[in-house]
């Protein structure tokens, strides 16, 4: 796919033609635009040819809600976030807490560094779970890829989890091509993700030639997941029952540097710079990608006043237990990391563990009718 | 001012002109090239082959499916429209949607006037099958917009409940909606919102932009049933042909409420002539004039709308190729839709049945909306006809059922005459 000769096409027309109508939207590209921007980026593409027009249009047909903010553009490939810089730097800055153009950021994927974790109480924690996305360089991002080019990314993904042994022994089922039976299974597992049906998704062009190339690949334990060709080339997920996060850390960093090192080898190792860490399709998720969390049980807790303000001050955030926009059922909630970029792996999940096992001893004190009041963390 | 049309051609490079008239006006004239028009081939990003890029048809069933081979797709995976319009482009939404075992979509989309000549390979066999054999490299499309030649066409109020034409039609030098930038889409709206505030006296009426609209003015469109929203079907969606929404998408109706224009829909402009009651003689022949008066005001000021002897009158599916029309009848036929030969009666008629809310729904208690089959290969007049003959043998078969008489099946009608 080109937009090469269409973009040259759309530069005879002058520029207050082609700018949107933005008057109505309220995401963070909609906030960053402006006609100057666009003025200087629009006859812009990267070598593969994607286009500031590509970039936004998600933001263009997606004006967003007043009260959720979402970023409203999408990268092609890794050098979009350099090609449109003077629109993905301000974004980034919005949606990452003011981080600069000039800043960097930290990897840590080294789970030891990680202090305890491994005793979050399972008569609330239910479950723990820890989810990143990985870009394999010399490809181009969902957006953007052409049919040859997911497939590709298919393909190599498939031979590098092949590749896994021991605990990560396991299995890939293509989207285009399962049993009826596996289907279910992977349904009742709670595995199996279907095209997407978000405008935020579509409207990007991500659900393009679904289900071709796309797959789920997870260990014969159901502890390690990859999504294959979804949102992102890779979705990795480490998860299992109960509240030892840091057994489920550590399984994550160990099969992610194992999957790498195959990348590598044929080289093609993951999208990642020293400024935005690891590059995935939405600006939201750069630096870790990572979102690490628990499903915990907190009746009491979330229906206290200072809720929302305790998950602020320990950087965390909450979610229904059916993930991004659904609603909390039974008092128990998702909680993870509000944070992406900006702060390491390692950062991240330990203010997960040290913030869930805060919260969980709060909802102790509340079941026995005492106050919580000097528990109140100050802001991390 | 008057368009500038002129042609540049320099060996296989590619064919057209922009030139920039007046204060905010902007006119582009095209000639078609009728050499395949292999544009920019450089920029065609291609890392893998063709058979890597081949999507996987497998478990597809619409017209596109069925006809691109990995030697087509082979053949044309690397050519361009002028514009730059690609076959992953046309075929995305029916890569998307691998249809249904029972309806046959069409599959592919057109993202601008010349894609049916650049991809003609593809079209053709597509076009062909889906107008029932009309072939466009041989056969040409009778235009006929003279309603005087209309016979009859007064039905009989006791059965057929309201009367409807619809057509849509492209201006000629601006890319459709699968592929228009935000620039031509507003040149697409003030080309056309200029003309029809030209029209005069029955057909005098008002713009309704779907972005500026007022909440009483869309209370008011929607108890018309004249609103249109932004499209939910996948069909159009993957397409491409809801981008931007709402920017640049109205509707406009004359004061009587009885022609109206959706504006950059699913093609450049729908028109539509409808009213109450039986009198389609008198839809069809505001039709008529509600849009030759149009293309003589669109003319004015340079401009034409796309149209060429084989294909007749060019949009964005190529379904709604000829003449783009459906005229169609709301009507009741409790005794002739419960009798087991109502389908094949309809088939013989070259009519088919829709419930009474359009496309894919159901009928109403026995309220069908019954209208043309085919689009290509008749002209406009002959169409219409075959309505009004067609839904007049329908209301003889319910009387006669209704007296307890025996109905026939008519013998088939031809199709191209």
């Amino acid at each position: 796919m080109t937009k090469n000769c269409h973009n040259d096409y759309k530069m005879k027309f002058p520029l207050d033609e082609e700018y949107p109508d933005l008057s109505l939207h309220n995401n963070h590209m909609s906030k960053v635009l402006t006609k100057d921007i666009y003025t200087k980026l629009r006859g812009k593409s990267t070598p593969s040819g994607f286009t500031l027009d590509d970039c936004i249009q998600t933001g263009v047909d997606n004006p967003g809600h007043p009260f959720i903010m979402t970023v409203g553009c999408v990268a092609g490939d890794e050098e979009s976030y350099e090609v449109f810089k003077e629109l993905f730097d301000p974004v980034i800055s919005d949606r990452h807490g003011g981080y600069k153009p000039t800043d960097k950021h930290l990897t840590d994927l080294n789970w030891e560094n990680l202090k305890g974790g491994d005793d979050l109480d399972p008569n609330y924690v239910l479950s723990s779970r820890v989810r990143t996305g990985r870009s394999i360089k010399g490809f181009t991002l969902p957006p953007h890829n052409s049919r040859g080019e997911r497939r590709a990314v298919e393909k190599l993904s498939i031979e590098a989890l092949n590749s896994l042994a021991g605990e990560f022994k396991g299995k890939y089922y293509p989207l285009k091509d399962m049993t009826d039976k596996e289907q279910e299974q992977l349904i009742a597992d709670h595995f199996l993700f279907d095209k997407p049906v978000s405008p935020l998704l579509l409207a990007a062009g991500m659900a393009r030639d679904w289900p071709d190339a796309r797959g789920i690949w997870h260990n014969d334990n159901k502890t390690f997941l990859v999504w294959v060709n979804e949102e992102d080339h890779l979705r990795v997920i480490s998860m299992q029952k109960g509240g030892n996060m840091k057994e489920v850390f550590k399984r994550f960093c160990t099969g992610l540097q194992m999957i790498e090192e195959v990348f590598k080898k044929h080289n093609h190792g993951f999208m990642w710079n020293e400024h935005l860490g690891f590059i995935l399709t939405c600006p939201s998720n750069l630096g870790t990608g990572l979102r690490g969390g628990v499903h915990v049980k907190l009746p009491k807790l979330s229906t206290h006043p200072k809720f929302e303000e305790i998950l602020t001050r320990l950087r965390l955030q909450k979610r229904g237990t059916g993930g991004v926009d659904t609603a909390s059922v039974g008092g128990v909630f998702d909680i993870s990391n509000a944070d992406r970029l900006g702060s390491s792996e390692v950062q991240q999940v330990q203010l997960v563990v040290d913030g869930v096992k805060l919260m969980v001893e709060m909802e102790k004190k509340l079941e026995k009718n005492e106050s919580i009041d000097g528990m109140i963390p100050a802001q991390k | 001012m008057a368009g500038r049309f002129a042609r540049v051609l320099s060996g296989n490079r590619r064919v057209g002109i922009l030139s920039l008239i007046g204060a905010g006006s902007l006119t582009v004239g095209f000639f078609l090239n009728r050499e395949q028009n292999v544009n920019a081939g450089a920029n065609v990003r291609r890392i893998y082959p063709a058979s890597a890029e081949y999507p996987d048809l497998r478990k597809h069933n619409n017209c596109m499916a069925s006809h691109l081979t990995p030697a087509l797709y082979s053949k044309l995976c690397d050519k361009a429209t002028p514009n730059g319009y690609t076959l992953d482009e046309a075929i995305q939404t029916g890569v998307d949607n691998p249809g249904h075992p029972f309806i046959k979509t069409v599959g592919m989309v057109a993202g601008d006037e010349e894609s049916y000549e650049v991809f003609a390979d593809l079209y053709n066999p597509v076009i062909k099958e889906r107008h029932n054999g009309y072939d466009p490299c041989t056969m040409k499309h009778p235009t006929d917009l003279d309603a005087s030649k209309i016979k009859g066409g007064l039905f009989d109020e006791n059965y057929v409940l309201s009367s409807r034409v619809r057509t849509g039609r492209s201006i000629r030098g601006l890319s459709l909606p699968p592929a228009c930038t935000r620039a031509e889409r507003r040149e697409v709206e003030r080309v056309v919102i200029d003309a029809l505030g030209g029209l005069k006296e029955d057909l005098a009426g008002k713009y309704y932009s779907l972005s500026q609209m007022t909440e009483q003015e869309q209370q008011q469109l929607i108890d018309d049933h004249f609103l249109f929203d932004k499209p939910v079907s996948p069909l159009l969606t993957c397409a491409g042909m809801a981008r931007d929404w709402p920017d640049a998408r109205g509707i406009w109706h004359n004061n009587e409420k009885t022609f109206l224009v959706w504006v950059n829909e699913e093609d450049h402009t729908r028109v539509i002539s409808m009213e109450k009651g039986g009198n389609m003689k008198r839809v069809f022949e505001r039709f008529c004039r509600g849009l030759q008066e149009v293309e003589r005001l669109i003319q004015e000021k340079g401009w034409e709308f796309m149209w060429n002897e084989h294909l007749g009158y060019i949009l964005t599916c190529p379904s709604n190729l000829g003449t783009g029309l459906r005229a169609g009848v709301h009507v009741s036929l409790p005794h002739l839709s419960k009798d087991p030969r109502f389908s094949k009666i309809l088939d013989n008629l070259r009519l088919q049945k829709r419930g009474t809310g359009g496309v894919d729904t159901a009928a109403v208690g026995s309220t069908f909306d019954i209208s043309n089959l085919d689009r290509l290969g008749q002209s406009e007049v002959q169409l219409v006809q075959t309505v009004i003959d067609g839904v007049n043998y329908l209301v003889e078969c319910e009387k006669k059922l209704e007296k307890g008489q025996d109905i026939k099946i008519p013998d088939p009608i031809s199709q191209f005459k």
